[in-house]
């Protein structure tokens, strides 16, 4: 069963914005074993020149995630999550996430497309403060496997 | 645990060449860490946990979350340059599985890098692989930071 290509240049905004704690930090940064001070520890951020503590590149994950998920899990896409892989993922950052941000996620399908057994969703977030400041770009390739209608 | 030497200070830009090689390191993954993230992350696909959901689509055991290897590849990158708000871009693409047996040991990933390219605007390409059990988890993996003047 191919995945819906009406889905293609479909826009999103989360319904509700993602908070960033102090301790959410904290806590991403130690499950990846991550003690770089500029996570953990206030002071040593503020003397890197930032405001609070900077979340680690990847926390940009979360709040696209939350997102992400939403709209997979539309009938309306086609897509069986048990057949789901991830397949890249790519980040931008005009500034690192740090404590104390409130961020909607923007996110657009830029492409779905076959190849070979599989289909490709490409999907772009845009992390955005409430205020309208654009924190970090997201792009993620979602595969979805043995979905491709065969040719021929 | 990594052997990156500790760093106090971030490379300068004019210091720093096409080709040279940051430290390496390698990043344990158990179980543990699996758990840990599962829950930083909020990712809780059972592949992730679960030894039998894992084995029953066709995976040799529990693997790890592909941003969690995403994730110790970036370190290498942010603990060259000292302030992880320099790094400006990064990307990568998930070729295999980093796959995570129930034992004292877990996975161990290997993570390098290599100045690939420095341009005009002042910022720097960091080419990374990583491995696991000699297989390539990581493909096309490029960080760009933005070096010290």
């Amino acid at each position: 069963m191919a995945l819906n290509r009406e889905y293609i240049g479909r826009k999103f905004v989360s319904e509700r914005s993602y908070q960033v704690g102090r301790e959410k930090i904290r806590e991403f940064a130690s499950a990846i074993g991550d003690f770089n001070p500029a996570y953990h520890d206030v002071e040593a951020a503020r003397a890197l020149g930032h405001g609070d503590l900077i979340a680690p590149p990847t926390f940009a994950f979360i709040p696209a995630f939350r997102a992400m998920t939403a709209m997979m899990g539309d009938p309306e896409l086609g897509l069986d999550l048990f057949r789901v892989v991830h397949g890249e993922e790519s980040f931008s950052y005009e500034r690192p996430i740090q404590a104390g941000d409130d961020l909607e996620v923007h996110s657009e399908v830029e492409d779905i497309r076959a190849s070979g057994h599989n289909e490709f969703v490409t999907l772009r977030q845009d992390l955005v403060t409430v205020v309208g400041e654009l924190v970090a770009t997201t792009r993620a390739v979602i595969v979805s496997r043995g979905t491709a209608l065969q040719e021929g | 645990m990594s052997e990156t030497p500790s760093q106090s200070a971030t490379p300068r830009l004019a210091d720093v060449a096409v080709g040279d090689r940051l430290p390496s390191a390698s990043y344990p993954i158990q179980r543990l860490n699996l758990v840990m993230y599962a829950g930083a992350s909020g990712d809780f696909n059972w592949i992730h946990w679960n030894e039998r959901v894992a084995k029953a689509v066709g995976l040799p055991n529990v693997i790890a979350h592909g941003m969690l290897t995403m994730a110790e590849a970036a370190r290498l990158v942010t603990d060259w340059v000292v302030d992880p708000g320099r790094l400006i871009e990064y990307g990568v693409r998930f070729t295999k599985p980093v796959v995570v047996p129930d034992d004292d040991q877990g996975a161990m990933v290997e993570v390098t890098g290599v100045v690939a390219a420095k341009r005009d605007d002042g910022c720097v390409e960091v080419d990374l692989t990583a491995t696991s059990g000699g297989v390539d988890v990581l493909g096309r993996a490029r960080a760009v930071v933005r070096l010290a003047d």
